[in-house]
């Protein structure tokens, strides 16, 4: 089903990629990040190296602290690292201003939070249509590409419904859509199914393996769940803030 | 314009908590629309368009009568139909609150000037023969019940008769009523018969608080009245000519600075607003900083993020201030009514200080929440720190 580009070129199409080209997407390289609390500097992440490629589906696993959530915000351009270098499609974010950073997860990167994060004032569609606003595309462009997102993670028909009137499940479909709409080039999950239950888990790690596979979206998933992380075409786990054992999934 | 559907969703965050303030900004730009509407009015020059009675009072004040001498000379001046004077008595019936205004008059003269005043023949002569006669207006009728015969009781707090006392009696002998529905809401009023009053009195003989001048041709009012304060100049008679609005107007502003009270109002009532509307941003900023800051990670700039939350309190005070302003528009018209036909009008310089309230209203209200979520951290607001 094509939909209309947010950010020409490339075109956006939620076509099936079946054989998605396996190239350094993120490219990681010393990372380090310390935060400053009171009179202490705690490091969560030391000088860390990874590479992930395009078209992978990655679950970051360890304990509470271990610095999977950071390294998700420093490859989403939510923060900016301390040391180290960040190359995302080949362009350096540890460097970029605070607009500029805005824009490129703008064009670049779809989220997906625990707790879905829609706006409750907001329908789906409109929650959906959110990363659009941000985009050239006229009102029409923008409508039909909030239907197709819609449709894809199976919610076309609760469009005009508000968050408070969907299920747990719908609401993270819908946060998915509102991540997919905009054609970023990599999803960045954060416990998407932390605040699910195990059903409705399975087909929100479905959907999400459907797009890795189907769609050739690269995703990159902190999970607490081994079972969700079985989704996962790699697994890496973190410990201390740093990479400690890494492996394909089943 | 592709954002202000998110900006109008927003508003309904809290719907209460919208109606609430939103009440509060109409009540107070409805006074603002009132209170500067009633300011102009007060404030503008004298207006001798289409007037056609003229008030002449003493120069220095109304309280400071003028001698009865005047009267042929006015009438004298050329475009001068008709001269009445007039002395307010300042009778107080029964108790004091039932104080109605009370004016000594010669009857003919002053229905000439008044034509608006509708009284039956019959009535009208029994005022003009009976020198303690009175005639009464519609509305005290209404009020007290008076009737045709009644003798009514006025103890007047300016004049003592030639006895000694303050205790004046006058009889009912007509009832009048207003033309229209605009006079017959000016009626409450009674006017007495000045030669009864002249005779009794114990000082002032020949003398009358103002007069009313009727003037042929409305175009040439403001000829008329400088004729009038012309020929008085530096005599023991100085008088000051007004057009009947303006003088009305200047009994209120006998008040006070009317410019002063309507800002210091105003004052006190957009320090308040201010001060409600502006938590009713920071709370509703306060409760939506995670929104705030999934936004943020959708790509919105920080500047965007400031535009938004500015925007949401342009709109809220637009709404609130223009509704206010509309029913000021209806309460300029009831008010009008109370001060005896003077138009209260909010003119088109009233909108334009309610717009420049509204923006700087919501800029005030709006910036330090804008402020604070421009600078939010996104990791630290969706980690609720």
């Amino acid at each position: 089903m094509p939909v209309p580009s947010a950010f020409p070129p490339p075109q956006y199409t939620l076509k099936p990629d079946p054989e998605p080209v396996m190239t350094a997407l993120v490219s990681i390289r010393g990372v380090s990040k310390r935060y400053t609390r009171g009179k202490q500097t705690v490091e969560v992440l030391a000088k860390l190296d990874l590479d992930i490629a395009s078209g992978d589906f990655l679950a970051l696993m360890g304990p509470s602290g271990s610095g999977k959530t950071t390294l998700l915000n420093l490859i989403g351009g939510l923060d900016q690292p301390s040391d180290g270098e960040i190359r995302v499609n080949d362009k350096r974010i540890d460097q970029l201003s605070s607009n500029a950073l805005a824009k490129w997860r703008a064009r670049h990167v779809g989220f997906i939070f625990q707790f879905y994060n829609l706006l409750p004032v907001l329908t789906a569609e409109a929650n959906v249509e959110l990363p659009l606003l941000l985009t050239d595309l006229s009102k029409a462009q923008r409508k039909k590409a909030v239907a197709a997102a819609l449709a894809v993670v199976g919610l076309s028909e609760r469009a005009t419904h508000k968050p408070n009137e969907l299920s747990g499940g719908q609401q993270q479909r819908v946060a998915i859509a509102r991540a997919l709409v905009a054609d970023p080039t990599l999803l960045v999950c954060d416990e998407p199914t932390g605040d699910l239950d195990r059903k409705t888990a399975d087909e929100v790690l479905t959907l999400l393996q459907d797009l890795n596979r189907n769609y050739g979206k690269t995703i990159i998933m902190v999970t607490h769940d081994a079972k969700a992380a079985e989704y996962a075409t790699h697994q890496l786990h973190m410990d201390k803030g740093a990479l400690v054992v890494s492996g394909a999934a089943a | 314009m592709r954002f202000l559907p998110l900006v109008w969703a927003s508003l309904f965050h809290k719907k209460t908590r919208l109606v609430l303030t939103l009440l509060s900004l109409t009540a107070a730009f409805m006074l603002f629309g009132l209170l500067q509407a009633v300011s102009v009015l007060f404030s503008s020059g004298a207006d001798f368009v289409g007037a056609n009675r003229l008030i002449t009072q003493a120069r220095v004040s109304f309280t400071q009568p003028l001698p009865l001498a005047l009267l042929p000379r006015i009438e004298a001046i050329p475009g001068v139909a008709r001269v009445a004077y007039s002395q307010f008595f300042g009778g107080i019936y029964i108790d004091e609150r039932n104080f109605f205004p009370q004016f000594t008059v010669e009857p003919e003269r002053l229905l000439d000037c008044y034509p608006e005043w509708k009284l039956p023949a019959d009535q009208r002569e029994a005022f003009i023969r009976t020198k303690t006669g009175a005639i009464v207006g519609r509305k005290l009728v209404e009020k007290y019940g008076f009737k045709i015969g009644d003798k009514i009781p006025l103890k007047s707090f300016i004049f003592t008769k030639k006895d000694g006392t303050r205790a004046w009696e006058w009889e009912v002998v007509g009832i009048f009523d207003g033309q229209d529905e605009d006079w017959a809401g000016r009626s409450n009023l009674m006017y007495l018969n000045y030669g009864h009053f002249d005779e009794a009195r114990q000082f002032g003989q020949g003398s009358a608080g103002v007069y009313i001048i009727r003037v042929a041709d409305p175009n040439e009012s403001e000829r008329i009245a400088n004729d009038i304060d012309r020929q008085f100049e530096n005599s023991p008679d100085e008088t000051k000519t007004q057009t009947e609005k303006d003088w009305n107007l200047s009994f209120a502003r006998q008040i006070g600075d009317i410019g002063l009270i309507v800002t210091a109002i105003l004052g006190a009532v957009f320090f308040t607003i201010l001060l409600v509307t502006g938590n009713t941003m920071s709370q509703a900023v306060r409760e939506r900083i995670p929104e705030f800051a999934v936004l943020k990670t959708l790509g919105f700039s920080d500047g965007k993020v400031t535009a938004l939350v500015l925007a949401e309190a342009f709109a809220l005070c637009l709404i609130g201030g223009l509704i206010g302003m509309v029913l000021a528009v209806g309460a300029a018209k009831v008010v009008s009514g109370l001060l005896n036909g003077s138009p209260v009008v909010v003119q088109p310089v009233v909108w334009l200080q309610a717009l420049a309230t509204m923006v700087a209203l919501a800029f005030a209200v709006g910036i330090f929440p804008a402020l604070r979520a421009r600078r939010l951290q996104i990791v630290d607001a969706l980690a609720g720190r």
